[in-house]
């Protein structure tokens, strides 16, 4: 088994399995219906990308888990998705500044992996990148809104880029794992996708009139399989079914 | 002995679970139809990652064939190269607008941040006096606009390139 691979292709699934679990949180306590609606098209979105990297991580692996299994009947220390993802939905600015930190990383993400020299995960990428530049799009236009909105929506979604800072070095962490990747061309330099997103990220703050925190102090864990509390009940609510009731389908 | 042109009329009947009035054919989902080792292959790609009809069509592909007395048959999906609204028939064009979806004009630039939105013209009324009320809709592949002449609110087929 190609094991760098499988351990590269699991971050890739948890971070969107997470994350499309997170918004579909909101379904149904959105500030508007048409941001509830948005929200929940994005989740499908993610949880659809979800499976197509699950599943091919599984293939790689070779001892017959389906994308379900790795998604539903792995235990906390098994994932591999970032903190920032994990993070708690808070109010809509919080949802959408996290949203935007990650969408600025992901689109130029898959932008490079469209040229990998896997094919599936180059499909993979060439797919997912199409609903990520609306996701990019969405969140990027709330956070400019937001921040260069009234006093209390600019407040508010500053205070979401203070908290969510922090976790945003975690989305360029490297191991062996990218050494080896990248060397047979399958992925490539991280120190090019950090530049893209901050460049992303410094124009659209600006132009939200938002400023980006001088402490530099950062988490990591995700990547290691070392989570925040959240993670723990996130899964507690997404592997019930599983759990309770094992093997069951629809 | 079934040909494979058999085999793409028999996809004209198949039709999409969430736009009902749409072949899986129009909307270009189904890419290719083969016979291997005597079985046919239909391969076919999502409109988007998440779509949930996928594994209705590929149930309703396989059950249509069965239903005709082709026996081996088998669907596979792959993503690329990914699908794209280009690939939507003429057809499935007008279809669509008269089951009251608009159909896709052009691509909005997702490079620029509030780029000015594509005229979509009102399928009931065909005024191009419309917009746009959000980028995401009642399905992962509609945007959702109104009408300022008639006030009608209508889904809009987002582009997807």
């Amino acid at each position: 088994m190609d094991s760098a691979l499988f351990e590269y292709l699991v971050r890739l699934g948890d971070d969107s399995l997470i994350l499309g679990h997170r918004l579909s949180e909101w379904c149904g306590h959105g500030p508007i219906l048409e941001e509830d609606i948005a929200m929940t098209n994005i989740a499908l979105d993610l949880v659809g990308q979800t499976t197509s990297i699950l599943k091919y991580a599984g293939e790689v692996e070779g001892k017959g888990r389906s994308e379900d299994d790795l998604a539903f009947l792995r235990f906390e220390r098994e994932y591999r998705n970032t903190l920032l993802v994990e993070q708690p939905n808070g109010d809509f600015g919080v949802t959408m500044m996290r949203q935007f930190l990650f969408d600025a990383f992901r689109k130029p993400l898959f932008e490079q992996l469209v040229n990998s020299s896997d094919a599936q995960l180059a499909a993979i990428a060439e797919k997912s990148l199409k609903e990520t530049k609306y996701h990019f799009k969405h969140s990027a236009e709330w956070v400019i809104r937001l921040g260069d909105g009234t006093e209390e929506s600019h407040e508010r979604v500053q205070n979401a880029l203070n908290d969510l800072w922090r976790y945003t070095d975690e989305l360029f962490f490297e191991n062996e794992v990218d050494k080896d990747l990248e060397s047979r061309g399958i992925t490539f330099s991280m120190d090019e996708l950090k530049k893209n997103w901050s460049d992303t990220v410094a124009q659209v703050l600006d132009q939200a009139t938002l400023t980006i925190p001088t402490n530099g102090w950062q988490h990591d864990g995700g990547r290691k399989g070392l989570h925040s509390e959240h993670l723990g009940y996130i899964l507690a609510e997404l592997q019930y079914m599983q759990r309770a009731y094992p093997g069951m389908e629809w | 002995m079934v040909t494979k042109e058999r085999i793409w009329e028999l996809m004209e009947e198949v039709f999409d679970p969430e736009v009902p009035v749409l072949t899986v054919v129009d909307l270009g989902v189904v890419r290719e139809v083969n016979l291997e080792n005597n079985t046919w292959n239909v391969v076919i790609t999502p409109t988007y990652s998440g779509c949930p009809a996928m594994k209705r069509i590929e149930d309703d592909i396989i059950d249509k064939l069965k239903e005709n007395g082709i026996e081996n048959v088998s669907v596979e999906l792959v993503l690329s190269p990914a699908w794209t609204t280009d690939w939507l028939s003429e057809a499935g064009r007008r279809k669509l607008k008269e089951y009251g979806i608009a159909p896709p004009v052009a691509e909005i630039d997702k490079s620029v941040l509030f780029a000015e939105q594509p005229v979509v013209p009102c399928p009931k009324c065909n005024s191009k006096n419309t917009k746009m009320i959000s980028q995401f809709g009642s399905t992962a592949c509609k945007a959702h606009y109104q009408c300022e002449d008639c006030m009608e609110p209508f889904d809009y087929f987002k582009c997807l390139k």
